[in-house]
Order: structure tokens, then C-alpha cells, then sequence
């Protein structure tokens, strides 16, 4: 194998691929924070039927 | 003479003297370069162990509420991990277990990394204070400064005591589960985190012996690299004696139940007779050191056979 081998060569950074990986991750932190949000009303509820004091 | 102004971002090298990068910017990471980030191998065994510690304490908690007190767990585990990471891509890139993580691999940066790691361990101990309690989130603070400042940054690179000491990071998830459902602390947990912390040795060292080239070509001072094959065998034989003594003791002191103190004698026994098998044999030439991969291979198993007993015990006792 030689430093020009495609095997081993890195993939070029076109504009494409930067955007697939910014809509990837933008596609995760939009479900993660929907789930927080979820989580975060569960929690309330949860506390509120246990008679919790928040916190 | 002035010194000219650096640029503020790490990531990229900069060359003072003409003030252009020398590095180029990498390109964002992949959401899956920050979820391996987090080690979710390791992940597994310790939310599972801090969902024992929870579900072995005498008071019911939420079901919500324990699921708060998990994702905190596993979320301060991976920030943990990230920032172990970032602090040791220089060491993972050359040894062959760890040169295929993000970093090492060149899929991210380590500004990210670090920022990714400092976040997220903010967000776990924050959210563990205000969702669950704050004697949790406190023991939880304690095991992530613990594993990245102890363990990571002053230990690792210095001793072969490493994973003795920093075991302990590992062993607080049972009592951060158990905090998590009780607001306290008491003598079960404790022998459970004993259990983890006496464990780490005998199964980073198996681990050890048979990476050890590994270790040795990436500098880091494990036992069998410092001391030597030896020391490191008899080591694993004598840490076995006071796991054993931790993994049994809950059932004469009445904390558990025969189902949990019959199930660790014999899970105990059973992982005494494999360190003895190690702790006594010699290395010969084309080893393929099969006692020790089984000894590694048993010990992630016993954890997770131990710590599922301690719950049948509870459910069922």
C-alpha cells in the first residue's frame, strides 16, 4: 500500500458531506431535545402525584 | 517584541509567523463520533450496576424519576468517558485497541470533544440535582471529577497503581443508584462499591496481560509493563481475597437474602478459581494466554451476574 492508495487515502471534505453530517447531527439534537422535553414534563408530573417538593 | 495574537480556536495550528493554518479545520463529527465518544461498552455495565444499587434499595422510587437517576448516570459516564478520551487521544492513536476512536482516528477535533465532555458533564449533575436529589448528583460530581482528574490526568500516565485508585470511579454508579432512590447512603452500597473497586484490579489486569505489548509501546505504566508478569499474577491472586470477602459479606451481615448470598458464593468461587488458575501459572512462548482472556471474559459476566442477583433477592427474599 502507498500513501496514494485509494483505500487508505481520506475522503475529500466537499460541501455535500459537511452538509449531510450538520443535518445528521441537527436531526439528533432535535429528537434528544423533544425527548428532554418528555422527560422533563414526566419528571414534573411524577413529582407533583408524589407530593415532591421540586428539586 | 509583541507576540502576534493567536487565533482563539485550539483546532486548528496556526503558524505565528505568517498567521495562516497550517492544520486544516477538520470537518464536523458525525453524531455517531460523539455517541462512541462516550464508551458505551463501558456504559453498559455501569448503568447497570447503578440500576441494582437503585433497585436494591428498601424504598420504591418512581419509575420516572429512576429513569432520570439512569440516563444522569449513564450521560455522567459518557462525559466521563469523552473527556478520558480527549485528554488521552495522544496515547489512544498508538495502541491498536483504542487507535480507531474518534479522535485518534481523525473524525473529530479535540476542541469538540472537550466541549462535549465539559457539557455534558455539567448537564448529567445538574439535571440529576433538580430531577432526582442532590446527595446523588453529588456522589455523581465526585465519581466524573474522580475519573477524569484522579484517574485520567494524575494517575494513569504515572503508576501502576492506576486502575487500583481510579477502580473507584467505576464503583460508584451502585451508590449513586442507591442515593438516587433513598437520598442516603448505608453499609450495602458501600459493600457494593467495594465489590467494584476490588474487582478492578483482578480484571484490568487480566486485560493487561494479554494487551500488554500494547500498553508498553503506548508508555503507560500498567503492572505487568512496570513489575513485571509476575507481580502482576500474584496481584490478581491476592486482590481476589478481599472481592471475595465484599461480593459475600452483605448475606452474614442480614443485608441480603440467600438468593443473592448463594448465587455470589458460588459466581465468587467460581472467579477465585480462574484468578488462582492465573495468579499461579507462568507464561510460555506462543502463549495464547487463554486462562487470562477467560479470567477478563468471566469478570464482566460476574459483575452482572452478581449485581442481577442482589435485585432477585430484593424482588423475591
Amino acid at each position: 500500500m502507498t500513501p496514494d492508495d485509494p483505500r487508505i487515502a481520506p475522503a475529500p471534505v466537499t460541501d455535500e458531506v459537511i452538509r449531510r453530517r450538520q443535518r445528521g447531527r441537527a436531526r439528533v439534537m432535535a429528537l434528544l431535545l423533544g425527548a428532554f422535553v418528555i422527560l422533563v414534563f414526566a419528571i414534573s408530573i411524577a413529582k407533583i402525584q408524589a407530593g415532591m417538593p421540586h428539586g | 517584541m509583541a507576540k502576534p495574537r493567536l487565533p482563539p480556536n485550539p483546532c486548528t495550528a496556526y503558524s505565528p509567523a505568517i498567521m495562516t493554518p497550517v492544520v486544516p479545520l477538520l470537518p464536523p463529527a458525525e453524531w455517531r463520533d460523539f455517541l462512541a465518544l462516550t464508551k458505551p461498552r463501558v456504559m453498559t455495565l455501569v448503568v447497570f450496576t447503578g440500576l441494582c444499587g437503585m433497585l436494591a434499595a428498601p424504598v420504591a422510587v418512581h419509575p420516572v424519576i429512576g429513569f432520570a437517576a439512569i440516563l444522569c448516570i449513564a450521560l455522567g459516564a459518557g462525559a466521563a468517558g469523552a473527556l478520558n478520551q480527549w485528554y488521552e487521544a495522544d496515547i489512544d492513536a498508538i495502541m491498536r485497541r483504542t487507535q480507531k476512536r474518534p479522535l485518534p482516528g481523525g473524525r473529530m477535533d479535540r476542541q469538540s470533544a472537550l466541549h462535549f465532555g465539559v457539557g455534558l458533564s455539567a448537564f448529567s449533575v445538574l439535571f440529576m440535582g433538580f430531577a432526582v436529589n442532590l446527595v446523588a448528583a453529588a456522589i455523581l460530581t465526585v465519581s466524573i471529577l474522580f475519573y477524569v482528574f484522579i484517574y485520567t490526568v494524575w494517575l494513569k500516565r504515572r503508576t501502576p497503581q492506576n486502575i487500583v485508585i481510579g477502580g473507584a470511579a467505576g464503583a460508584f454508579p451502585p451508590l449513586i443508584g442507591w442515593a438516587a432512590a433513598t437520598g442516603d447512603v448505608a453499609l450495602l452500597p458501600i459493600l457494593l462499591f467495594l465489590l467494584v473497586f476490588l474487582w478492578t484490579p483482578p480484571h484490568f489486569w487480566a486485560l493487561a496481560l494479554f494487551v500488554k505489548t500494547d500498553y508498553a509501546n503506548a508508555g503507560v505504566p500498567m503492572l505487568p509493563v512496570v513489575a513485571g508478569e509476575r507481580v502482576t499474577r500474584t496481584q490478581i491472586g491476592l486482590y481476589t481475597i478481599p472481592m471475595a470477602a465484599a461480593a459475600v459479606l452483605p448475606w452474614p451481615l442480614g443485608l441480603t437474602g440467600p438468593i443473592y448470598g448463594v448465587a455470589a458464593t458460588l459466581l465468587t468461587a467460581w472467579f477465585a478459581l480462574l484468578a488462582f488458575r492465573v495468579a499461579t501459572r507462568t507464561t510460555h512462548v506462543d502463549d495464547a494466554m487463554k486462562p487470562e482472556k477467560a479470567l477478563f471474559k468471566y469478570s464482566i459476566l460476574y459483575l452482572f451476574a452478581t449485581f442481577g442477583a442482589l435485585v432477585l433477592d430484593r424482588w423475591f427474599a
